[in-house]
């Protein structure tokens, strides 16, 4: 009796943790300031980390340990750094991104939660892990990540949109099957890790190019510009101006 | 097995290497050197393959079998000719002053990585593993669309980064679930659950309900890397932004890869579900690819950015021909990535230095090609000739074969694919027609221009027109029979 409530409690801990995991993608869906953005994120690594950690706890897989850890040093401590210096180092840390409609966003997100409900119905049947009532929850990660990509103009709100997926993406894996195996955890880390390096890149030829980090700004390449009567020498290929 | 080792090592070494030496005279030859040996080691493996059967390495890491190991073969072969043509390529690019050393550096080494990630991609016997090596292709590529530094150039690599990201996030998720319904069946003990051997062995008892919901994720993550329609934004920006190698490696086979993905899942989706669902997904999918990058060939003001389009219409008849499934249609399928990779890698060389020789991108500005320097000019008519499906070229046989197919199964289908393949090629031919017959522009001056690679695909294209090797007919009813279980000879 005393062992199932053992159990139950940590199970309870592990449905606390997601329940926390999935609030701050809410509170990033919200936060328009970039220095807060970035720390919301690393919460939510930390609370990643210590959910995985619950369990690998639980379930007696040592690997996920392995996987926490991997978790604090990628999405805690290397990427969140990454962010912040690039920040310092681009001005934009007081930067704030006016959302238009922050209520209707808000809606948007639990919509795509009880969404996520509906399309884990058929794992979540199919399941027998102790961790099955969290699989929506990283469903809901997943969409949240994607709303807040497409809500967002600033490109540092994106980066962060795209890692709460990954994000999503991994705790989906923790809770579904334990995990992936080792070296697959291994290959999807280094990816992400080279990602974020890109996109720091990427800030800095952004800034050059285009004297700001707005999404809004990159229009040049469209059908519909072309198609524009007059269009001459403005757009021209890159050819022209050697 | 060592052959395939070779394979891999070969332009992981030059990835390696030459991002130290990238900038030196002799880069491009090292860069050829390692796209060589990968392509000499890549055709022992296919022949040992064609006589031996498939291999399992002894990890079971790598597996290899008639699909796969045709697709290596490809892929490390027009590597070696895009690498041929790159030297003197990107040499004209440093002595013009768009490339400075470092970037050189980062671009020889990248398209090693590139190669590599993709002969990775298409050996690798672990589903999670092969997302991992569709991801890193996407990284390795994203700063040598932006090579050129100018603003277009970024926004479009940062478009590719952003929708591929993105896109096949929804894959990763897709093999989760995949991995989820294999745990189910096999249970959650093994190590090898994820293994595509372990996986097709037990396909038929992995649970259809979950298998469907991952075929949705996997179709729309792989989907946006082999460019399909509404997924498709990516493609034309980071085609045409990019130096010219790039074009040809990224259309010629990147989109291939992602194919080769969806294909293998497709295969063990199927054998769960006893359904055509994931068939019917594919073929509407690649239909409507098919006819709206038809329609968008027609307003282009690109040179690059038409022929990307011309891909993505040639990918989406692809999928929709894997879709219809079957013997016949399969091996159109199959001869079809071979003919396209080839024949549109000779295209995006062609054009390269088509615009080279003009200064422009810009097909208003194009002119009269044939008369300055007729190898460029017949080059780029017969390519585009061979891509829109003229006889006697293998572009044609594999069309046939699929409207024969489509004839059989679907009859009324045959309608939209015709309309589709009248349309798409009277927008290659509107515009094509004044850049290679028009009247050329004063002071135009031929280059120097190695028409090798070029001459060596379109003869190869040719010749599968005019009559498939036996070998290679053989090979492809291999291919045929795993993927579809029957053959169509």
């Amino acid at each position: 009796m005393t062992q199932f409530a053992q159990i139950g409690v940590f199970n309870q801990a592990i449905v606390l943790f997601a329940a926390l995991v999935l609030f701050t993608s809410f509170i990033m869906l919200a936060q328009t300031r970039m220095l807060p953005l970035i720390f919301s994120f690393a919460w939510q690594g930390a609370l990643l980390a210590v959910a995985t950690a619950l369990v690998a706890f639980v379930s007696g897989h040592s690997h996920l340990y392995v996987s926490a850890l991997m978790t604090v040093a990628l999405k805690v401590v290397a990427i969140p750094w990454l962010l912040y210096r690039l920040t310092l180092q681009l001005k934009i840390q007081f930067d704030a991104e006016p959302v238009r409609h922050p209520s209707l966003l808000l809606l948007g997100g639990a919509g795509l939660v009880i969404f996520s409900y509906s399309v884990a119905l058929p794992v979540v049947h199919r399941s027998g892990l102790a961790t099955r009532n969290t699989i929506a929850v990283s469903v809901a990660v997943i969409l949240i990540g994607m709303l807040l990509m497409i809500a967002r103009k600033k490109a540092l709100a994106q980066v962060i949109g795209f890692m709460s997926i990954e994000n999503g993406l991994f705790f989906s894996a923790v809770v579904s099957t334990y995990g992936m195996p080792l070296v697959v955890e291994l290959g999807v880390a280094f990816d992400v890790l080279v990602a974020a390096i890109l996109f720091g890149v990427f800030f800095l030829h952004m800034r050059e190019s285009f004297d700001s980090l707005d999404v809004d700004r990159l229009t040049r390449l469209s059908e519909a510009r072309d198609s524009l009567p007059g269009h001459g020498e403005a757009g021209e290929a890159p050819e022209s101006h050697p | 097995m060592t052959l395939l080792g070779i394979t891999l090592v070969a332009p992981l070494a030059g990835c390696l290497l030459l991002a130290f030496l990238g900038h030196r005279k002799a880069a491009g030859w090292l860069n050829i050197g390692a796209s060589g040996v990968s392509f000499g080691a890549s055709a022992a493996l296919a022949l040992d393959v064609f006589t031996g059967g498939p291999q399992l390495s002894a990890g079971k890491y790598f597996y290899i079998d008639a699909f796969n190991v045709y697709l290596v073969a490809l892929t490390a072969f027009v590597g070696l000719t895009t690498a041929i043509f790159s030297r003197p390529y990107m040499r004209h690019e440093v002595e013009r002053g768009r490339v400075t050393d470092r970037r050189m550096r980062l671009y020889h080494s990248m398209y090693q990585g590139f190669l590599f990630t993709m002969l990775l991609a298409l050996s690798t016997n672990n589903l999670g593993i092969l997302w991992v090596a569709m991801e890193a292709a996407t990284l390795s590529t994203v700063l040598l669309v932006s090579l050129y530094r100018t603003p277009e150039s970024i926004e479009a690599a940062w478009k590719y980064f952003v929708l591929c990201g993105v896109g096949i996030a929804q894959a990763l998720f897709g093999t989760v679930l995949v991995y989820f319904a294999a745990e189910q069946h096999l249970g959650g003990e093994r190590e090898d659950t994820l293994l595509w051997t372990v996986l097709h062995g037990a396909a038929a008892n992995l649970d259809p309900a979950v298998l469907s919901l991952a075929f949705v994720f996997l179709l729309v993550g792989y989907g946006t890397k082999v460019g399909l329609v509404p997924l498709h934004n990516w493609l034309p920006d980071a085609h045409s932004e990019g130096p010219t190698p790039m074009s040809a490696v990224l259309s010629g086979l990147l989109l291939n890869v992602a194919l080769y993905a969806l294909v293998r899942l497709k295969m063990l989706v199927d054998a769960s579900l006893h359904t055509s669902l994931a068939g019917y997904l594919m073929m509407g999918f690649g239909l409507v690819s098919f006819m709206v990058a038809g329609l968008f060939l027609h307003r282009q003001h690109d040179i690059k950015r038409m022929f990307s389009y011309s891909s993505i219409e040639h990918m989406g008849l692809m999928t929709y021909a894997f879709g219809l499934g079957g013997p016949l249609a399969t091996f159109g399928a199959l001869l079809h990535m071979t003919v396209h990779s080839l024949t549109k890698s000779a295209i995006f060389i062609t054009v390269g230095y088509a615009s080279q020789l003009a200064g422009t991108q810009r097909i208003d500005r194009i002119r009269g090609i044939i008369r300055t320097q007729p190898a460029i000019g017949w080059s780029l008519l017969i390519g585009t000739i061979a891509i829109a499906g003229f006889p006697p070229f293998g572009v044609f046989t594999s069309e046939f074969l699929l409207i024969t197919a489509t004839m059989k199964a679907w009859p009324w289908l045959a309608v939209p694919l015709l309309i589709g393949f009248g349309v798409a090629f009277a927008g290659l031919f509107r515009h094509l027609q004044p850049m290679v017959f028009g009247e050329p522009p004063a002071g135009q001056k031929p280059l120097h221009a190695n028409m090798l690679p070029v001459m060596v695909h379109l003869v190869l294209v040719l010749w599968l027109g005019l009559s498939i090797p036996a070998f290679l007919a053989r090979w492809f009813e291999q291919a045929t029979v795993l993927i579809s279980g029957a053959s169509p000879l």
